[in-house]
C-alpha cells in the first residue's frame, strides 16, 4: 500500500454526471487490482459509493472527509 | 497565429464560426488563420436521433452541408487526423498531409461502445446513429406489447436520454392503444433515477404515476439474446421482451492510439480547457475527461469561453475568462411536456414541472440549433 500509485478522480463540482457513475465510468477502464481515489463535494457520495461498492463486489479501503471534499478509496478486484 | 480545430461537430464548429466573427479584421490581415479538419463533409444534429426513432424527425432533417455551415474564412478540410505530433506542433492527417499549429483544438467527440457488453448489439435497440434510430422506429412499429426495458451504460451521451425515451415511449405506447398490454421496465447504474438528485426527485414521481417501474444499482453487464434476459455487475437480472439500449461510450479511437487519452478522453483543465501539460492544446466538449455531462450543450458553453479566450490570446496575448460548467439540458417529459436542468460546477439544477410550451420551445430548438452552429445563438 506504501508505494501503491493511486489514480485520483477528482469529481468535485459534479453534479452530472456525478461522482458514482464517474467512479464506475472509471473502474471500467482500470486495471484488477487497481486503487482508484474518488474526490467528491457531494456529501451523499459517502454513502452512496460503498453501497455500491458491497453489492457489485470491489473493496472498499476508506473515506475521509477534508475542507468539504470526501476522500473515498476503492480497490478494483473484478 | 494558426488555430487548427480537429473535429467538425457541434464543439468545433461553434468554435470555428464563434471564433471567425470575433477575428473578422485578423483573419483579413492574415494575423490569424483558422483551419477545420473533419472526418465527414456532412454535419448532424445528433439530439435530433431521439426523434427519429419514434418518427417525429426524418434522417435528412438532421443534416448539413459542413462548408456551407462554416463562415467563409475558415479553411475547411475533409481529411481526419490520424497522427498527433504534440511536440512538433503538427497533425498528420489520412491524405498524408501535415498541418502545423500555433493553437491546437481537439474535439474529436465520443462514440457509442456496444461491443464491449456481450449480447448487446445483436440484441438490442438503440438511436445513437442514423441507421439505428430508423431500426428502432421499424421495431416500435411492429411492437404489439409486452415488456420493454431500458438499459443504460456508462459513460453515456446526453444524460437526459434514459429518461426522455422514457418518458417519449411510455406517450408512444399510449398513443398506439398497446400501454396497456405494455410493461415498461427503466433501469439505471446508481442508486436513484438519474444522476442529478433533483432531477430524480422529479422523475421518481413521475414514474410511480405512469405505471413505468425501476431498478436501480444496475449495470448492465450482459445480454442473453437467447433467453430475452439482461443481467447486471451487480448480479442481478431482468428479462425483458424488447430491450433499449442507451450504450456505454467512448473516445475516438484516434485520442487512444495517439495516447492522449485512457478510453478516447483527454485528460482536460477544467476551467482553462486545456489539454494537461499542454498549454496550446485545447479539448472541447465529449473529447475530455471532465466529471460533466457529454451533451451538446457541454460542448456549446465550452467553445463559448474558448472562442473568447482564443480570440483574446490572438488580440492581447492572454485568455480572459474561466469556463464554469455551465451545461443546460432540455428534458422531454413525454410527447408533449418538457422542462430543463441548468447547472455549473457551484450550482445545482431545480427543475421545474414539465410544460407544453417547454416542449415546443425544445422542438423549436431542434431548428433554432443551425443558427448556434453559425455561432449566432
Amino acid at each position: 500500500m506504501v508505494n501503491e500509485k493511486i489514480k485520483v478522480i477528482d469529481a468535485t463540482g459534479s453534479f452530472c454526471p456525478g461522482p458514482l457513475m464517474e467512479l464506475i465510468a472509471q473502474l471500467k477502464e482500470a486495471e484488477i487490482g487497481e486503487v482508484l481515489e474518488l474526490l467528491s463535494s457531494d456529501k451523499g457520495s459517502a454513502q452512496d459509493v460503498p453501497v455500491w461498492i458491497n453489492k457489485v463486489g470491489h473493496e472498499m479501503l476508506g473515506s475521509e472527509e477534508s475542507g468539504g471534499v470526501w476522500h473515498i478509496r476503492v480497490r478494483k478486484l473484478k | 497565429m494558426k488555430i487548427l480545430i480537429v473535429g467538425g461537430g457541434m464543439g468545433g464548429t461553434i468554435l470555428a464560426n464563434n471564433l471567425a466573427r470575433r477575428l473578422h479584421e485578423e483573419l483579413h490581415a492574415a494575423k490569424a488563420r483558422i483551419t477545420m479538419l473533419s472526418a465527414s463533409e456532412r454535419h448532424m444534429y445528433q439530439p435530433g436521433l431521439l426523434y427519429v426513432a419514434l418518427g417525429q424527425m426524418m434522417p435528412d432533417e438532421l443534416y448539413r452541408d459542413q462548408r456551407r455551415l462554416l463562415e467563409p474564412e475558415i479553411e475547411f478540410h475533409v481529411d481526419p487526423v490520424e497522427e498527433f505530433r504534440l511536440d512538433q506542433n503538427q497533425v498528420r492527417t489520412k491524405s498524408g498531409k501535415t498541418y502545423p499549429y500555433d493553437v491546437l483544438v481537439i474535439a474529436t467527440g465520443s462514440r457509442i461502445f456496444l461491443e464491449g457488453t456481450p449480447g448487446l448489439s445483436e440484441s438490442a435497440e438503440c438511436f445513437y446513429t442514423e441507421q439505428s434510430a430508423v431500426h428502432m422506429f421499424k421495431r416500435l412499429q411492429e411492437f404489439q406489447g409486452g415488456r420493454v426495458v431500458i438499459s443504460v451504460g456508462v459513460p453515456h451521451k446526453c444524460p437526459m436520454a434514459p429518461l426522455e425515451i422514457t418518458f417519449m415511449l411510455h406517450d408512444y405506447f399510449k398513443d398506439r392503444g398497446i400501454l396497456e398490454k405494455t410493461q415498461i421496465h427503466y433501469t439505471y447504474p446508481i442508486g436513484r433515477t438519474h444522476s442529478l438528485e433533483n432531477v430524480a426527485k422529479w422523475a421518481t414521481p413521475e414514474f410511480e404515476r405512469l405505471g413505468i417501474t425501476y431498478e436501480t444499482l444496475f449495470n448492465l453487464k450482459e445480454v442473453d439474446g437467447r433467453g430475452k434476459v439482461i443481467r447486471s455487475e451487480e448480479g442481478t437480472e431482468t428479462p425483458y421482451d424488447l430491450l433499449i439500449s442507451i450504450p456505454a461510450h467512448k473516445g475516438m479511437e484516434v485520442i487512444e492510439k495517439n495516447g492522449l487519452g485512457k478510453g478516447g478522453w483527454i485528460p482536460t483543465d477544467r476551467y482553462r480547457l486545456n489539454m494537461e501539460g499542454r498549454d496550446n492544446v485545447f479539448v472541447l466538449g465529449d473529447t475530455t475527461n471532465l466529471p460533466i455531462s457529454k451533451a451538446g450543450s457541454t460542448a456549446h458553453f465550452e467553445a463559448d469561453t474558448l472562442a473568447g479566450n482564443l480570440a483574446a490570446m490572438v488580440k492581447i496575448g492572454s485568455p480572459v475568462r474561466n469556463y464554469d460548467g455551465k451545461v443546460f439540458c432540455f428534458i422531454e417529459a413525454g410527447k408533449d411536456r418538457a422542462t430543463y436542468a441548468m447547472f455549473d460546477y457551484q450550482h445545482p439544477p431545480s427543475p421545474k414541472a414539465p410544460t407544453k410550451s417547454m416542449h415546443w420551445f425544445k422542438t423549436a430548438y431542434n431548428r433554432l440549433y443551425w443558427a448556434s452552429a453559425r455561432g449566432l445563438l
